[in-house]
Parts: C-alpha cells; structure tokens; sequence
C-alpha cells in the first residue's frame, strides 16, 4: 500500500561516542516522533546505534548533480592540497 | 505419528511462569501474523521487532518453567505440547489482530499492565525471575511507548482511524479486568515475596491507559464487565486456531529442526 502524502525523513545514526552521525538511509513517518520510533525499529535491530537523528527530508538543501563539474572538477588538479608531501619521522610511526 | 500433548506438574511457581511465558508467546505469535501484511515497512518492522521481544521473554519463562518442573521438559515441548485447555494465557492477547488499531490498542493494553509488572518483578525473591524482569522491563518500556504513539495518533486522526481505534477499544475492554486477577496460585506466591500482586497495579494501568486514551480523544467504556477464564484454560474461540498453526509443524514431524 502506497501512502505519498507521508513526509520522508533522512536518518543519521552515531554508533559509538566520538564518533559523528551518519547517514544510514531514509523512512516513512507522519511526524517526528513516529519517524524516531521508525529509525529504532528499522535502522538499529543489530545494536547499530547510541543516537538517532531524524531529519525532514525536504529540509536537507543538495547540491545539483548537473553543477558536478563546476563544483568538484577545480579540486582535482590541486594535489598540493593533499598532506602528503610531509616527510614522518619513524618514531612517529602510524598516524 | 503426531506428537502427544505433554502433562506438566505444576507447582505453583511452574504454573505462575506458564501463565506469563503464554502471554508473551501468544501475542508474540499474533505480531508475527502481521508479516508480510504491515500497511507500511516501518510497521512491518516494527511489529515484527516487538513479537520478537515477546517471543524472546516467552523462551525464557519456559526454559525457567522446564527447570522448575525438573520433569525432563525443554522450552519447546511446553511450548508446542500442550493443548488449548492447558494454556494461560490472557484472554486478551489471543484476540484476533483485526485492523492496525485494534492490534495498536490490544498491543497498549497490554504492555500498560506488562511493563509496570516487569519493574516490579525486577524485585523479587526468586533472583532468576527478577533477571528475566530486568531484561524483559526495558522492551516493554518500548512496546508500550510505540502502541501508545500510535493509538493517540489513530483515535486524534481522521474520522476512519478513529472510528475503527474506538471500536478496538470497546471491543478489547472486556479483557482487561483480567489482568488483575490473581487466585490461589497467585497468592502464594505473592506472600513469599516471588510474585507480584496484580492488584497493585492497577492504579498505573488505569492511569496510563487514560491518559492516552484522552490524549486520543477516545472515550473510556462505561461497561465494567470483565471476561476471564484464560489464567484456568478457558479459552475464547480463537485459542484453537493459533495453536494449530503454531504447533503444527512439531505435532506433525516431532523434534523436526533446521
């Protein structure tokens, strides 16, 4: 069954303290009470989480995908933007 | 060769776990009814998630029952060998699931009574059953917050949702006064600190159940006439045809795994 006029929310989960929310997919909830609950029930049955966000949907602004090149392309060419042109000293080991 | 019912010697702690491993499984198995047929996934989910739970909680009161029977029993043969007049469950829990709403108001009658009664196991004297409590207490705590969610917003909804809550509601009051019965295996248990007085909880029941309603613009029935005969193997009419589905498969090929 089909319900179009439900308002689609984007869920973030964060899984362990530190670490920052991510984007794990989206669902169907009349509000954001319901759209919590739903994010518990669809998005953290295998212990995924320790918070949920819940975001409208139409509340998130994207970029154009037809802007890609505009937007990304310059970035390409720039490698000296890339930290890797840093010598580590051995002690330092793994950074 | 189908498998025969089994015969349990009840003491009165056995029968007390029974009682309440019947609950849950009986009402797990309706939620699992509603695979397949959710009006929406979040829904699919969620019901599925919570008869899960139940089923979980029943597992463990059976395994607890088998262990004080000390009779040779495992969770699944009292589970799947005893006919409908041995079970006792709620009356309430077997009711057919209906529509969302009524399953939403059965699922909130339910766990208004189940979770205040799971936080007071948490003390009691036998420390297996205050275990099973600790870890049963925080699911219901969910359960009753999801049905009670969904209730407020089917009764404040349109006209269809609320037509269809108040009737479920209605229809599914009768039931209720039985969650308050205790008898004679009851009050044993109850004097030795192991078991809960159901009584004691009928304030928070009686509280939580109006406060949603009224938060759902529902009304309360008038009509205090109460069904029981679930807790003595009394059943409705609906008993039967969930066991034989749910049986089914360890009655027609005994011990069959996967």
């Amino acid at each position: 069954m089909t319900v179009p006029t439900i308002q689609l929310w984007e869920v973030f989960i964060r899984s362990r303290n530190g670490l920052a929310h991510r984007h794990v997919g989206s669902l169907h909830a009349t509000d954001a009470t319901l759209a919590l609950q739903a994010a518990r029930d669809v998005y953290t049955r295998r212990g995924e989480g320790l918070s949920i966000w819940v975001v409208p949907s139409n509340a998130i602004v994207a970029s154009d995908p037809a802007d890609k090149d505009m937007m990304f392309e310059p970035a390409m060419s720039k490698i000296y933007r890339h930290p890797t042109f840093y010598e580590v000293p051995e002690e330092v080991g793994h950074m | 060769m189908a498998a025969a019912s089994i015969s349990v010697t009840e003491s009165p702690l056995v029968s007390y776990l029974l009682r309440r491993a019947d609950d849950a499984l009986i009402l797990g198995h309706r939620l699992s009814e509603w695979c397949g047929h959710a009006p929406m996934l979040e829904e699919e989910m969620a019901l599925a998630n919570i008869g899960l739970d139940l089923i979980g909680q029943a597992r463990e009161l059976y395994g607890y029952a088998a262990t004080a029977e000390a009779a040779g029993h495992d969770e699944d043969d009292l589970a799947y060998l005893r006919d409908e007049r041995q079970y006792a469950n709620l009356l309430l829990v077997e009711q057919p699931n209906g529509d969302f709403a009524r399953t939403m108001v059965r699922q909130l009658f339910y766990s208004a009574f189940v979770d205040p009664f799971w936080r007071a196991t948490m003390a009691s004297q036998d420390p297996t059953l205050a275990a099973i409590a600790a870890k049963s207490e925080k699911e219901s705590a969910y359960h009753l917050r999801h049905a009670a969610e969904w209730v407020i917003r089917l009764g404040d909804g349109t006209a269809e949702s609320k037509r269809r809550a108040q009737a479920a509601v209605d229809d599914l009051w009768a039931f209720t006064g039985e969650l308050f019965h205790a008898d004679a295996v009851d009050q044993g248990l109850i004097a030795r600190g192991i078991a809960i007085d159901p009584e004691s909880l009928r304030a928070a029941w009686t509280a939580t159940v109006s406060d949603v309603l009224r938060a759902a613009t529902l009304t309360k029935p008038a009509n205090d006439w109460m069904q029981k005969g679930g807790r003595a193997g009394h059943h409705s009419e609906h008993l039967g045809h969930l066991l034989s589905e749910l049986q089914w498969l360890q009655r027609t090929y005994p011990g069959a795994t996967w």
